[in-house]
């Protein structure tokens, strides 16, 4: 069996691997801020909120990892439309990573406040500190420098999981590949650049984070401790 | 002399353990009380319910004029005025020595960034780490980020410091550079109250030493009190020490 490799015939197309590698790259980015503030909001309240809001956050974040992310792009993609309202399938994508992401985030991110040692929260009301500052000062900025590896893990594995967006034809990347496939007949050829292209993009969401994480973590700079 | 901390008859339990027994003592501004007794006395727990960190159940403490033992006591405006040491420091870890003591100046006091920083200098130097401003905790001795920690306490210009066993997780040596600075903010007439397992300095810097046994106040005296206890306990205490 011998297989021809026709790499030129996906050459015209580059076009459309650049638009869907930027789409791609925009609903991760859009998914990733809205996943974390909701998400840190979420571990809020499921540490220390009120027992009605624990439970109800808690039931949410079971449901969403405890069902496929396919199942519930579609729940929301069809969902909405069954209401009546048209919904772009873009917007559709981000609303999906983003309930799907917020659970994840909000998980990790409980682990690192719970992390936090209550005496450390003792002291900071023992110097006056009100709730709010030394949740902020004391109890989520150290929590977040501990749980920010798992974090970077989670949101690249989010632009990945977003190629599952392109069922509902979000056009982002794997949706253009499977377009130019198609059109092409030259599938593995496809299916080699994209996989090479969220390589790539791993690589540089991964680079970007370990950036934004030296500029912010100013211990972990300081100390030269690994992100 | 006025009475800065006074407890009257205060009780306190932990479900059916009663730690507290109708616990009794003043403390005059200037003064420094070293509470001492075997662990499980109730001295730390004392020392908790003076600063609110434990509510009591019968009793009276009033600390600068706030009415500790009171419901509606505002917990922010009594630590305005008391500042507290704990055993194991607890530093806030992602921050240097000079942020951890810049921290409340800001967020309590609204001190802009220059006079907080000015604050925090003045207070390392007090405490003899002014090289060490850039530090993070977790480079610093056990015996320095105990004297951060009480520099972190008197930025806030406390009318009263509480000290929690400070040095019970130090080496002799370091137990000794932390001792040294607590002799000098004595010296410099700051009202202290210390829990503590260090007999000798007791006997040198106390104005009173309160001896607790079984949750009540067994023996109260100066510091000379420790040469010559009347209760055969204290001297049990006393002399299992030496």
């Amino acid at each position: 069996m011998t297989y021809q490799f026709d790499f030129s015939s996906l050459l015209p197309y580059w076009q459309q691997f650049a638009e869907g590698l930027w789409l791609t790259l925009q609903l991760s980015a859009i998914s990733t801020v809205l996943g974390f503030v909701g998400g840190a909001l979420c571990a809020i309240a499921r540490a220390d909120g009120p027992p009605w809001l624990q439970r109800v956050v808690g039931a949410y974040v079971e449901v969403i990892r405890n069902t496929p992310l396919l199942v519930q792009v579609f729940l929301v993609y069809f969902g909405i439309a069954s209401l009546g309202l048209m919904v772009d399938a873009n917007l559709a994508a981000v609303i999906a990573l983003v309930v799907n992401v917020v659970a994840y985030t909000c998980e990790i991110m409980r682990a690192g406040i719970e992390s936090v040692h209550k005496a450390q929260v003792e002291a900071a009301e023992c110097l006056g500190l009100n709730r709010r500052q030394t949740y902020w000062h004391v109890v989520l900025r150290p929590a977040i420098e501990r749980v920010y590896p798992a974090l970077v893990s989670q949101y690249v594995l989010l632009m990945l999981a977003s190629s599952i967006t392109s069922q509902i034809s979000a056009e982002e990347l794997t949706a253009v590949a499977n377009r130019i496939q198609s059109d092409t007949f030259r599938a593995f050829e496809t299916y080699i650049v994209v996989g090479l292209l969220y390589l790539a993009l791993s690589f540089v969401v991964r680079w970007a984070f370990w950036g934004f994480g030296m500029l912010v973590f100013t211990r972990r700079r300081k100390l030269g401790t690994a992100l | 002399m006025s009475v800065v901390v006074k407890l009257s008859n205060v009780h306190k339990s932990f479900g059916p353990l009663k730690v507290l027994d109708g616990v009794s003592f003043e403390v005059a501004r200037g003064e420094v009380v070293a509470v001492i007794g075997q662990s499980g006395s109730g001295k730390s727990t004392a020392l908790r319910c003076i600063n609110a960190l434990e509510t009591i159940q019968q009793g009276s403490i009033e600390v600068c004029g706030h009415a500790v033992h009171d419901e509606k006591l505002d917990k922010r405006k009594l630590r305005l005025d008391v500042g507290i040491v704990f055993q194991s420091y607890n530093l806030f870890p992602h921050l240097t020595a000079e942020q951890n003591i810049m921290l409340a100046p800001t967020c309590v006091k609204a001190l802009g960034k220059k006079a907080a920083r000015d604050i925090a200098r003045d207070c390392l130097a007090r405490v003899g780490l002014s090289e060490k401003a850039d530090h993070y905790p977790e480079q610093l001795s056990g015996g320095q980020q105990q004297r951060v920690a009480i520099a972190r306490s008197l930025a806030m210009q406390p009318k009263v410091m509480l000290f929690d066993e400070v040095t019970s997780a130090l080496d002799p040596q370091l137990t000794g550079e932390v001792l040294k600075v607590m002799e000098d903010l004595a010296r410099g007439g700051m009202t202290m109250i210390l829990v503590t397992h260090e007999m000798a300095f007791a006997r040198k810097v106390a104005s009173q030493v309160v001896y607790m046994n079984k949750g009540k106040v067994w023996e109260t005296g100066p510091g000379s009190m420790l040469d010559a206890p009347t209760t055969p306990e204290l001297r049990d205490f006393v002399g299992s020490g030496l």
